[in-house]
């Protein structure tokens, strides 16, 4: 069973018109993934007996036919608690750590009666742009096996892609949903900061993470935001607002729809392949009706310097409780307490990992707060206004969403510098708090290339809308990848 | 731009803040990629902020507060988060002796 | 040389809330070893803190009670570092903007007022518990995350002596609002000191040294005398003052060096992006400041214009909220100000000492307490009757209808206490006569006589005028 053909909408009718059974459905997914995935390496732990004893029970109590999630299989990013499966984060940290708690979008899956088939790899505590840091094995692109699948949701991307599950969970601090949804052509939403609950999310950067869905067609992406998104009382920085029904407005029609494109997003540095994917996403969507204008977001060239301090120093002071003591890894033979400190952190944590650390903990330490987190604090609100200007006369913004297509295996992992620039045109949505989503546009060599639109604060429905329009228009989803796919 | 920005001495030093050890190689990988970095960082210097307020939260709202109620754990819940120490004792989690007291920062 | 000495506190008070500052665990004494903690407490991967809105409001009243100015838009911020009672290696606390600032309390040394200036209070959260035993140390997280509040002086002390008194205050101030316990015995109220001395005429401070957790106030006293000493005599001999912490050895009664500080501890400091920042308005502040009691100051004032009372027993009744408040319930009841006083501060006190408890825990209400006092001022019962009925109100009973069934109703009226008077001199002819020939001590035969026959129930005053009288006549 792979999930080409098949939108949640069909496998929904499916399931409720009985021709499979939650149980028949379940264990041909997992059936496709032991076929499909040791080549991929989208996973890093299943949860097959589990979801099969759920799938039974369904099978006992009948589907129900209102909810749309009964008995859909689907993957969780391995950054995001769940009771009783183990949990790592891609780290040595948390090799054998089980949660003792379920995440707010877990407790919400498992109310819907969703199967989690398991857990997708990811780079190191969500601290990469390529799965290349996971401390457990690679994971590849299907779309060229020798390329990376983009990070750090490169597992929940994957798995998507290759139709291995319809829908998966991502986490994005900085592109980590959107980025490897373009580069596997798939379509990944980070919604508006504080739309969904964090809790349960293992913390990177406190003021940047938001979980989001990853799925082949923009119709399943808004109805997996409607099942994860709300106000949480765990998480006070979780929203009040009412949630939207996403999937009430794509119908195609966006004729009007004023959209900004950032000239410093198609600048100097974005490979010309890619601009030119993006440069023929304008043109669909001034056939579509809507108007595509430049415009600036003059302080986004700070973003990935403020964007690094910031999301370093969370980093830094979130995974200090990593300490050998309550939970997880600690070293051998410590002689004392120092010990259990130093030794555990430094050979449970990747060299990844360590360096933001360091970036971070430096960045707070006495005598550089001033020059670099206040600094970097103030650039961010001037990059928040640069947003805000536009939206005063444009309903959303698009651009490209990484300025390369996936990389080769092992050609950036050594040089930080060139990895932290990758995410320059994702990062300062994360700054800014905004909803943002990759939807597949074209390719360049063969590889996938999504399609930014970057949206008001809770305005996710204006993404979704356009994103449908455009998807329906270009048909781009429909193609399949090497691994996995049929051609 | 030839000024040294981070030093291995200092990185030493960050080092012991993080509780992080290095060897001396990793160090000399470590280093010139923390100061090529943090070189990087020091393009905000450019960026004129006179006025600007920091943002640091991004909830779009304050005052989220719970009532005072108390709820009392499980001894199920007790019992699983123990098990999950390294190291515990008649209930308590045990570590090695805590020599410097005045770690107790309040 | 002349020395001028700086002195600063940090007190630490626990608040007495349900649950705990970030978690819905309860706040609690003497539970099993972490059995009041969940996930947020240990400091699980991806858990977040819950603010408690019971903290906030305590904060608003304590802030009231220090006079101090209430920060309209305030936030946490962490504060970083390890260990093994800090779960998750950062402390949540106030920093930047905490609740309030800029306040006040008055002391009184030696009959002399002075106002000791408020730096600033936060609101925070208490660490776990660490125990030693030889080799390992064992970690309780149930303190972890009680709710706290620092309360940081200006460099307005001068004296142990002032030190002492502003301990005193703040105590009493805080133990007012009802806020906390602040018992140190119990550690709900803890404190840190620090001390410095320069030569008069300089307007620079000198170097600090700091003493963390004292016991009690006399040793925050102790400490301080010893320590502005030691100083003195480091600088006399030519010597310099290092930055330093140090403990106060109890028996020697010295304070010993325990780490010197080399600059200041890097602890991070940066605003916690988990939680929202907190807007207390006018209103909110005005609605908790409507449920704050009357403060102690405001009572003495209170109980020597209205209620005639000397200074000094204001004083002594005002030393802990829940008597004064007894006080203050028992004169609503219609007793005499003066009289309460006496009985709380005299054979009350005395029972509290006697049996180690506390007004709150006895089984005396102010009702019944009241009620005995009135019937001592109506003359309902002879104050040696009076010892009796204490007794029993002490014991839970009602004192009227105690009285009444016990048929100890004074004695006062002449017709049915001159019968009496008139047999005893019957039968005691020898004491007329002494009495004539100006034998005072037989008045007292007589009295004595006259309330054995009574059971002790008769009046004196009333006795002794009849008896003058039926004696003279004699
Ligand atoms: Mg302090
Ligand atoms: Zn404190």
């Amino acid at each position: 069973m792979t999930y080409f053909d098949q939108d949640l909408t069909s496998l929904h009718a499916d399931l409720v018109a009985k021709k499979i059974s939650a149980t028949e459905l379940a264990k041909a997914t997992f059936a496709n993934m032991a076929q499909v995935d040791p080549q991929l390496g989208a996973f890093l732990n299943l949860n097959e007996d589990q979801a099969l004893k759920q799938a039974a029970l369904l099978d006992q109590n009948g589907i129900d036919a209102n909810n749309l999630f009964a008995g859909i299989p689907l993957a969780v990013k391995d950054n995001i608690v769940t009771k009783d499966l183990t949990t790592t984060a891609a780290s040595k940290m948390l090799e054998n750590f089980v949660p003792v708690y379920d995440a707010t979008v877990v407790d919400k899956l498992l109310a819907s009666n969703a199967l989690i088939v398991g857990k997708t790899n990811m780079d190191e505590f969500a601290m990469g742009g390529s799965t290349e840091t996971s401390a457990f094995h690679v994971t590849r692109n299907p779309w060229d096996i020798s390329r990376v699948p983009g990070g750090s949701s490169g597992g929940s991307a994957v798995a998507v892609a290759s139709g291995q599950v319809p829908v998966a969970l991502g986490s994005d601090t900085g592109g980590s949903i959107r980025q490897p949804s373009s580069f596997n052509g798939i379509v990944g939403m980070k919604p508006t900061y504080g739309r969904v609950s964090r809790w349960g999310l293992i913390a990177f950067g406190s003021s940047l993470d938001q979980i989001g869905p990853m799925t082949r067609t923009v119709k399943d992406n808004a109805a997996a935001l409607n099942m994860i998104a709300g106000n949480d009382v765990h998480d006070t920085t979780s929203s009040k607002r009412e949630v939207p029904d996403f999937t009430a407005g794509l119908t195609g029609d966006i004729k009007g729809m004023k959209i900004g494109l950032p000239k410093e997003y198609m600048g100097e540095g974005i490979d010309p392949k890619v601009r030119a994917v993006i440069e023929q996403a304008v043109k669909q969507f001034e056939d579509l009706g809507a108007t595509v204008e430049e415009v600036s977001l003059p302080n986004s060239r700070y973003g990935v310097a403020a964007y690094y301090i910031i999301a370093s120093s969370e980093a830094s002071s979130n995974l200090q409780r990593f300490d050998g003591i309550r939970y997880g890894f600690r070293a051998d033979d410590v002689k004392n307490l120092e010990d259990v400190y130093v030794r555990s952190r430094s050979e449970g944590f990747g060299d990844e990992v360590k360096r933001r650390i360091m970036l971070g903990t430096f960045s707070l330490s006495a005598g550089y707060y001033d020059a670099y987190f206040h600094k970097a604090g103030q650039v961010r609100t001037m990059i928040i206004n640069d947003f805000n200007k536009v939206f005063e006369d444009y309903d959303l913004i698009m651009g490209p969403v990484a300025p390369t297509p996936a990389f080769k295996l092992g050609d950036e992992v050594s040089d930080p510098i060139t990895m932290y620039m990758n995410d320059v045109l994702t990062i300062p949505v994360n700054l800014a708090g905004l909803p943002g989503m990759s939807v597949p546009a074209g390719f360049a060599d063969g590889m996938p290339v999504g399609v930014q639109l970057i949206g008001k604060a809770f305005d996710e429905s204006t993404l979704y809308k356009a994103g449908y329009a455009f998807e329906q228009a270009t048909q781009v989803y429909k193609q399949t990848p090497e691994v996995g796919g049929a051609n | 731009m030839a000024e040294e920005r981070i030093n291995a001495e200092q990185v030493q030093h960050v080092a012991g803040l993080a509780k992080l050890e290095f060897t001396p190689e990793q160090l000399a990988t470590f280093t010139p990629q923390l100061e090529k970095i943090i070189g990087m960082f020091e393009e905000l210097s450019a960026v004129d902020t006179t006025g600007v307020a920091v943002t640091s939260r991004m909830s779009d709202h304050t005052n989220s507060l719970r009532e005072d109620v108390a709820v009392k754990s499980d001894e199920k819940l007790r019992q699983a988060l123990l098990d999950n120490a390294p190291e515990t004792a008649n209930g308590l989690i045990k570590v090695p002796a805590i020599i410097d007291e005045s770690g107790d920062g309040e | 040389m002349n020395f001028v000495t700086t002195i600063g506190l940090e007190v630490h008070v626990e608040l007495k809330t349900n649950s705990k500052i970030f978690s819905p665990s309860p706040v609690q004494f003497g539970a099993e070893p972490n059995a009041n903690t969940n996930v947020i407490d240990w400091g699980y991967p991806g858990v977040l803190p819950t603010p408690n809105k019971g903290v906030v409001e305590a904060g608003i009243k304590a802030a009231t009670a220090l006079h101090a100015e209430i920060e309209q838009h305030t936030y946490f911020d962490r504060k970083n570092y390890f260990y093994p009672d800090n779960p998750k290696a950062y402390q949540v606390t106030q920093h930047e903007k905490p609740i309030a600032h800029d306040g006040w309390i008055e002391i009184e040394v030696d009959g002399k007022k002075k106002k000791i200036g408020i730096e600033e209070m936060h609101i925070e959260e208490d660490a776990g518990k660490n125990t030693h035993e030889s080799d390992y140390s064992y970690v309780d997280l149930n303190r972890q995350g009680t709710p706290l509040i620092e309360i940081v002086s200006k460099p307005d002390i001068s004296t142990p002596e002032e030190a002492y008194a502003y301990c005193e205050a703040l105590r009493q101030r805080i133990q007012f609002t009802g806020v906390s316990d602040v018992k140190m015995e119990e550690g709900s109220m803890r404190v840190d000191v620090n001390i410095s001395i320069r030569p008069a005429g300089s307007d620079k401070y000198g170097v600090k040294a700091e003493m963390k957790n004292l016991n009690s106030f006399n040793y925050v006293r102790k400490s301080l005398e010893y320590e502005e000493q030691r100083q003195q005599r480091v600088l006399m001999a030519g010597g310099k003052i290092q930055q330093e912490t140090r403990r106060f050895d109890e028996t020697t009664g010295k304070t010993i060096l325990m780490r010197v500080k080399e600059g200041s501890d890097d602890y991070r400091y940066f605003p916690e992006p988990d939680l929202p920042a907190v807007d207390i308005d006018d209103d909110w502040i005005a609605e908790i400041q409507k449920s704050l009691p009357e403060m102690p100051g405001s009572r003495r004032e209170r109980y020597i214009n209205k209620f005639g009372l000397t200074a000094y027993d204001a004083g002594v009744l005002t030393q802990t909220k829940a008597m004064s408040d007894f006080f203050d319930a028992t004169v609503a009841q219609g007793a005499d100000p003066k009289l309460t006083s006496n009985y709380l501060q005299g054979d009350v006190n005395a029972y509290l000492n006697e049996n180690k408890v506390e007004l709150l825990a006895t089984d005396l209400t102010p009702e019944h307490l009241a009620g005995m006092v009135k019937m001592i001022a109506d003359e309902t019962i002879s104050s040696k009757i009076a010892k009796k009925v204490f007794k029993a109100i002490m014991a839970g009973s009602e004192p009227v209808k105690w009285v009444n069934d016990k048929g100890l109703v004074q004695l006062s009226d002449p017709a049915k206490l001159q019968p009496i008077i008139d047999d005893i001199l019957d039968n005691n002819q020898q004491s007329i006569d002494d009495f004539k020939n100006g034998k005072d001590r037989a008045v007292g035969f007589l009295v004595g006589q006259i309330m054995k026959q009574t059971h002790g129930q008769a009046n004196p005053k009333v006795v002794n005028q009849l008896l003058m009288t039926s004696l003279k006549a004699r």
